[in-house]
C-alpha cells in the first residue's frame, strides 16, 4: 500500500504527508468528556463536532456526546456570539448538562469571537456553569488542545476556600480511561485521598447496562474541580498535557505542584510511587510492591528476546517520553522516537535518555509518518509502534507492530487495558513479545521453528 | 418509557413527522415551510399532540446546539472525491480536517493506492496571519518534486475562506507551470451541509471532465458507487455480463485517465443520488448525456435497475442476458435468503443514513425480509425523497431529517425497534439500547450491493439479532436495574438485597463492590496527607 512511499528524504516546508497529530478540538472534547454531567461544545461548523464525536467513537467504541454551535456563512461574517448563546439556551433546556464545555475551533478563533464576553451574556441557570477554552485548530496539536481545556477547568471552576481538604490533585494528562483506572487503584492502595482532574474512566468505557446514559456515571464532579484548589498538592503526569493546567492552579489558588512522567513502563511507574511515597510519608502497598516484582521477574525471563531490537515509536509526546525510557529499560534500541506534536522540548528529554543509555537515536517533534516511514526504509526496525495509521507502514515493511495511543481505530479492548503503573508495564511487555515471537513463529524456516521459546 | 413522549426540542419539531398517510397532509403549512417546489407535506405531530400538522423541514441548517449527526460541506466534498485513486488530495486548512478524512472512506483500489495518504497544508498560526497561499503553492511543488501527478485536488476548508485565500489562482498557475490538472474544490465547512459538499465535489469533476461535448460511444457511466468494501466491483461484473461496457466509474476506483473518458457515455447510472444528481444533470446539459437512477441495494431493486438500465440503452441482447444473470443469481442465493427470511419476519427495524435514496432501498429490503421499518431518517434528504419514504412506509412509522442521539434513543425505544442501520456514531448508540445494528456506511464490512449483497446484508442484520450476548444484555439490565431499585430502598448500600443473582459475573461485582468500599473507607478519612 505504501510502496510508492520513496527512500530518499527530501525537503518539505509545506506539505504534510501522513500526520502523527490532529487538531486542538478534539482533545479538548475528551478532556471534558471527563467532567462528570459534562456536554463539550464545538463552537464552529457542523462538520468539525462531527469529526471528533466520529474519532473518538472509532477509538473507544462507545457513544460520544457532545453539541455543535453549527456555524453558517452568516456567523462567518457576523461572528458567531448568536450562535453560541443560543446553543448554550437549548442545551441546558434540552440536554440538561451540569457544565457546558465550551473549545473553539480554526473559524470561530479566525472570526474573532470573544468568549470570555459571550458566556458572560449568556443564560446559564442557576447551579450550572458555562466553561471554556481557546483551542485554535492551527496551534499546537490535539494534545496541546486537551491541556488547554484542562486549564480551562481549573481557570473557571477551582477555588480555595481556605479550608484544606487533604486530598492530592492528580492531573492524568491524555491517557485511556483504562489508564487512569489503574492510577486511581494505586491511589487507592495507598489510601491517599484524591481528586483526577479530568476522569474519563466511566465514561468512555462504561458497562454495558442495557440503558443508553447521555451522562455515565464517571467523570470529575464540578464540586471535586471546585474543591481542587484546597487540595495539598498537584501531580501534573505528563509535561505537554499537565503543566498548564497544575501552574494555573498554583498561581490561583497556591497548590503547590511537580510535574512527573506518565507512569508508564518500570521507572516512571516507581517515580510516582515513589513521589506518592514523599508526600504522604506513607509506604508502598505490599500488593504493588509484588507486582513491580513480576515485572522485574518478567522482564529478565523475556530479556533475551527484547535485547538489542531496534524499534519505531511514535505518538504522543507524553507517553512517547514515558515509553521510550521503558523501552531503554528492556535492553532495546529506540531508532527513531516521533511525535506530531510540535515542541523542541520532547525532542531534547529523549535525546538526553537516548544520550545516557550510550545509544543514538534519530528523534523528532512536529514530524509526519511519511518521513518516518522513510527513515525506515532507509535502515529497517524489528518493531514498530504507535497509533492504528502507524499499520500501513508496519504492512509495507513486514515489522512486527503494537498498537499505543490515540488513535486506535482497529483493535478493541483497548481503552480497558492499562498501559500505565506495573500490570500496564506487564501488559506491554506481553504485546511487544507476542507480536515479536509471532511474527518470528510465521516465518522463520522450519528447522529453526521451537516449541519453546 | 411509558406512552409517547412530546418531542424533547421545540425546534427539531419540524424535522419530525409520524406517517399518517392521507389524513389531512396537505395544505396546511402551519410553519409556512418551503419545502422547494415538492407537493410534499406530511403532517408533523408538535410538542403538545394538538394534532396541528405542517410540512416536514429538510435539507437545511442543523439547529444551534444540537448534538446533530451530520458532517460539514467539507465532508461531503472529501467523500465523493477521495475514492480517486491516483488523485492527489490535498486538504488546505490545519490538521485535523485532513487527519479525520485519511483513508477512511473503505473504498478500495485495484490500481494506484495514492489517494489512500493523507496530503494537507497543516495550516499554521502565521499562514491564517500572513495568508496560506504561498504554503498551497510550495506543497504543491512538494508533490510535484516527489512524485509525477497527472491530477490533484485541493480541498478549501473553513479557515481558507474566512481567511480569503485565491485557491483558485495557486490553482491555476500550478496547472500552467506544471502542464497537470490541479483543481480546486470549494468547501469551506460553514457553507452549508453535507450536500453542498457533493455539489462542489460535482463541479470539480465537471471541471475536470471539460465543456466540451465528444462523440458518443457504446457504453455507460457510474455514478455515486464508491466501491466500499469493492461493491463497484460487482456492479461492473453485471454490466459486464450483460455485454455493456463502463467507461468511467464515478468515483470508485476511479483513475483520472478513466474519469476523461466520461463525457462520451451514452448513459449514466446514478446509484447514489443524493451526492450525484446534480452531476448528471450538469452532464445532460453539457453532453446530452442522459441518465438512469438505479439502486442495487436489495433483491428487488437490483433486479429492476438491470432491466431499466437494458431498457434505457435498448438492447434486447442486453436484456435477454439481465433475464439470464438474474435467475442464475437468484437460485444461487434462494436459500440462504429463504433461511433469513423464516428467522427474521416480524422484526422491526430503524434506519438512519446519509441519503434519502438508501433509505427507499433499505425499507424495501427489510420488507423482502419480513420485517417492518418503524423509523426512518436522513441526514441530507430531499423533500422528494422523503415523499416516497412516507409512500413506503407504514401508518405510525417515525420519519425524521437530521437527528440527534436523544431522538433516537427516544422513538426506537417508542417503536420498538430490533435494529438500527446507520454509520460509525450510531453503533454504540445502538448498542448501549440494547438493539442490533448494520453499518450501511463506511465501515461495512463486506459488500452490500447486488444479489450477493442482499444476502451478507440478510446475514449481517440475522447475525446481529440473534447474537447469544444479547441474552447477556438482558441479564445485566435487570442487574443494574435491581441495583438502582434497591440502592435507593437501602439508602447507599451498593449491592444490597438483589433479587436476581447473575451468576457468570458474580466475580465482577464483587470485585466492584471491594473497589467501592475501599474508595468509601478512603472517603471517610482513611487516609489523609
Amino acid at each position: 500500500m505504501l510502496k510508492a512511499t520513496p527512500e530518499k528524504v527530501t525537503e518539505r516546508t509545506a506539505l504534510r504527508i501522513n500526520p502523527a497529530k490532529t487538531c486542538q478540538p478534539i482533545g479538548a472534547m475528551y478532556a471534558a468528556l471527563g467532567i462528570h454531567r459534562c456536554l463539550p461544545h464545538s463552537d464552529g461548523s457542523q462538520g468539525c463536532c462531527s469529526y471528533h464525536r466520529m474519532q473518538l467513537t472509532r477509538h473507544f467504541k462507545e457513544p460520544v456526546m457532545a453539541s455543535t454551535s453549527s456555524f453558517t456563512e452568516g456567523a462567518s461574517v457576523f461572528g458567531g456570539g448568536s450562535n453560541l448563546k443560543t446553543a448554550i439556551k437549548n442545551i441546558f433546556s434540552i440536554y440538561e448538562p451540569d457544565v457546558i464545555a465550551v473549545h473553539t475551533t480554526c473559524l470561530s478563533e479566525t472570526i474573532g469571537d470573544d468568549l470570555n464576553s459571550i458566556i458572560t451574556q449568556a443564560e446559564v441557570p442557576e447551579g450550572k456553569y458555562v466553561i471554556h477554552a481557546n483551542t485554535p485548530s492551527y496551534v499546537g496539536s490535539h494534545v496541546t488542545g486537551y491541556a488547554n481545556m484542562v486549564k480551562g477547568m481549573v481557570d473557571y471552576l477551582a477555588q480555595n476556600s481556605g479550608k484544606a481538604n487533604g486530598k492530592l490533585n492528580v492531573l492524568p494528562g491524555f491517557i485511556s480511561p483504562g489508564d487512569v483506572r489503574e492510577i486511581k487503584r494505586i491511589l487507592n492502595l495507598f489510601e491517599i485521598p484524591f481528586i483526577m482532574l479530568p476522569d474519563t474512566s466511566g465514561v468512555l468505557d462504561s458497562p454495558m447496562t442495557g440503558k443508553f446514559e447521555m451522562y455515565p456515571k464517571g467523570g470529575t464532579r464540578v464540586s471535586e474541580i471546585i474543591d481542587a484548589g484546597n487540595s495539598e498538592y498537584t501531580l501534573a503526569l505528563g509535561q505537554f498535557a499537565s503543566t498548564e493546567a497544575a501552574t494555573a492552579l498554583e498561581k490561583k489558588c497556591q497548590v503547590p505542584l511537580s510535574v512527573l512522567k506518565v507512569p508508564i513502563g518500570i521507572e516512571a511507574t516507581d517515580a510516582f510511587l515513589m513521589q506518592l511515597v514523599k508526600l504522604t510519608g506513607k509506604e508502598v502497598p505490599e500488593i504493588l510492591e509484588e507486582e513491580r516484582g513480576q515485572l522485574v521477574d518478567l522482564m529478565l525471563d523475556c530479556h533475551p528476546y527484547f535485547y538489542g531490537q531496534k524499534v519505531a515509536v511514535f505518538g504522543d509526546p507524553d507517553t512517547v517520553i514515558a515509553l521510550t525510557e521503558f523501552l531503554i529499560s528492556l535492553g532495546m534500541v529506540p531508532r527513531y522516537v516521533l511525535t506530531g506534536t510540535p515542541g523542541e522540548s520532547f525532542t531534547r528529554t529523549v535525546e538526553q535518555m537516548l544520550q545516557d543509555a550510550g545509544l543514538t537515536g534519530t528523534v523528532k517533534n512536529a514530524g509526519d509518518l511519511f518521513e518516518l516511514h522513510q527513515w525506515i526504509k532507509k535502515e529497517p526496525v524489528d518493531l514498530l509502534i504507535g497509533n492504528t495509521h502507524g499499520k500501513y507502514i508496519a504492512r509495507a515493511e513486514n515489522i512486527p507492530f503494537v498498537r499505543f495511543g490515540f488513535p486506535i481505530l482497529d483493535r478493541y479492548a483497548h481503552q480497558y487495558l492499562p498501559t500505565t503503573g506495573y500490570k500496564g508495564a506487564i501488559q506491554l511487555i506481553s504485546k511487544m513479545a507476542d507480536a515479536l515471537m509471532d511474527k518470528k513463529d510465521r516465518e522463520c524456516p522450519e528447522e529453526e521453528f521451537e516449541l519453546v521459546m | 418509557m411509558q406512552g409517547k413522549k412530546s418531542i424533547p426540542i421545540r425546534e427539531r419539531e419540524k424535522f419530525i413527522f409520524y406517517n399518517t398517510k392521507g389524513s389531512d397532509a396537505k395544505g396546511s403549512h402551519t410553519k409556512g415551510i418551503d419545502t422547494q417546489g415538492s407537493d410534499f407535506s406530511p403532517t408533523c405531530r408538535d410538542s403538545q399532540g394538538s394534532g396541528k400538522s405542517h410540512t416536514l423541514l429538510c435539507d437545511t441548517e442543523s439547529v444551534a446546539g444540537s448534538v446533530s449527526q451530520r458532517a460539514c460541506v467539507y465532508c461531503g466534498a472529501r467523500v465523493v472525491l477521495n475514492p480517486i485513486t491516483d488523485a492527489y488530495h490535498i486538504v488546505h486548512g490545519p490538521i485535523g480536517c485532513a487527519s479525520y478524512t485519511w483513508d477512511i472512506r473503505g473504498s478500495l483500489s485495484s490500481g494506484s493506492e495514492t489517494y489512500r495518504n493523507s496530503f494537507s497544508t497543516d495550516l499554521h498560526e502565521k499562514d491564517v496571519i500572513f495568508g496560506g497561499e504561498k504554503k498551497l503553492a510550495g506543497a504543491i511543488e512538494e508533490i510535484v518534486a516527489q512524485y509525477a501527478p497527472k491530477l490533484i485536488f485541493v480541498y478549501s476548508t473553513c479557515i481558507v475562506g474566512v481567511i480569503g485565500d485565491d485557491v483558485e489562482a495557486v490553482c491555476r498557475l500550478a496547472e500552467a507551470k506544471h502542464g497537470i490538472r490541479v483543481i480546486p474544490v470549494k468547501s469551506p465547512g460553514f457553507a452549508g451541509h453535507k450536500s453542498m459538499g457533493y455539489k462542489a465535489a460535482c463541479e470539480a469533476l465537471l471541471t475536470l471532465f471539460g465543456k466540451e461535448k465528444r462523440q458518443k460511444v457504446y457504453g455507460v457511466n457510474i455514478l455515486g458507487d464508491f466501491n466500499l468494501a469493492g461493491e463497484m466491483w460487482i456492479l461492473t461484473g453485471y454490466l459486464q455480463q450483460m455485454g455493456i461496457p463502463v467507461l468511467a466509474r464515478i468515483t470508485g476506483d476511479s483513475s483520472y485517465a478513466q474519469l476523461l473518458r466520461a463525457p462520451e457515455a451514452c448513459l449514466n447510472l446514478v446509484q447514489c443520488a443524493g451526492s450525484m444528481t446534480y452531476l448528471a444533470k450538469r452532464m445532460k446539459e453539457l453532453y446530452s448525456t442522459p441518465f438512469l437512477k438505479v439502486s442495487f441495494y436489495g433483491l428487488e431493486d437490483t433486479k429492476q435497475s438491470l432491466l431499466a438500465l437494458a431498457e434505457a440503452l435498448s438492447d434486447e441482447e442486453a436484456r435477454d442476458k439481465a433475464l439470464v444473470l438474474i435467475e442464475k443469481e437468484e437460485k444461487r442465493i434462494q436459500e440462504e435468503l429463504d433461511f433469513y427470511r423464516r428467522k427474521l419476519k416480524g422484526k422491526k427495524a430503524a434506519i438512519y443514513v446519509g441519503g434519502g435514496f438508501k433509505a427507499i432501498s433499505l425499507i424495501k429490503q427489510f420488507r423482502d425480509l419480513g420485517m417492518e421499518t418503524v423509523l426512518v431518517g436522513t441526514q441530507t434528504g430531499k423533500p422528494e425523497d422523503y415523499a416516497v419514504l412516507r409512500e413506503l412506509t407504514e401508518e405510525g412509522t417515525v420519519i425524521l431529517d437530521d437527528t440527534n442521539p436523544y431522538e433516537l434513543e427516544m422513538f426506537i425505544r417508542e417503536q420498538g425497534a430490533d435494529i438500527l442501520v446507520g454509520g460509525v456514531k450510531e453503533r454504540p448508540l445502538a448498542y448501549k439500547l440494547g438493539v442490533a445494528f448494520c453499518d450501511h456506511n463506511h465501515e461495512r464490512r463486506h459488500p452490500l450491493a447486488g444479489f450477493e449483497g442482499a444476502v451478507n446484508f440478510a446475514r449481517e442484520v440475522y447475525e446481529s439479532i440473534f447474537s447469544p450476548v444479547w441474552s447477556l444484555v438482558a441479564a445485566e439490565r435487570t442487574a443494574y436495574m435491581d441495583i438502582e431499585n434497591n440502592t435507593e430502598k437501602a439508602n447507599g448500600h451498593y449491592n444490597h438485597g438483589r433479587r436476581h443473582p447473575i451468576v457468570a459475573f458474580k466475580g465482577a461485582r464483587d470485585y466492584a463492590r471491594e473497589m467501592k468500599e475501599i474508595e468509601a473507607r478512603v472517603e471517610e478519612g482513611g487516609g489523609g496527607l
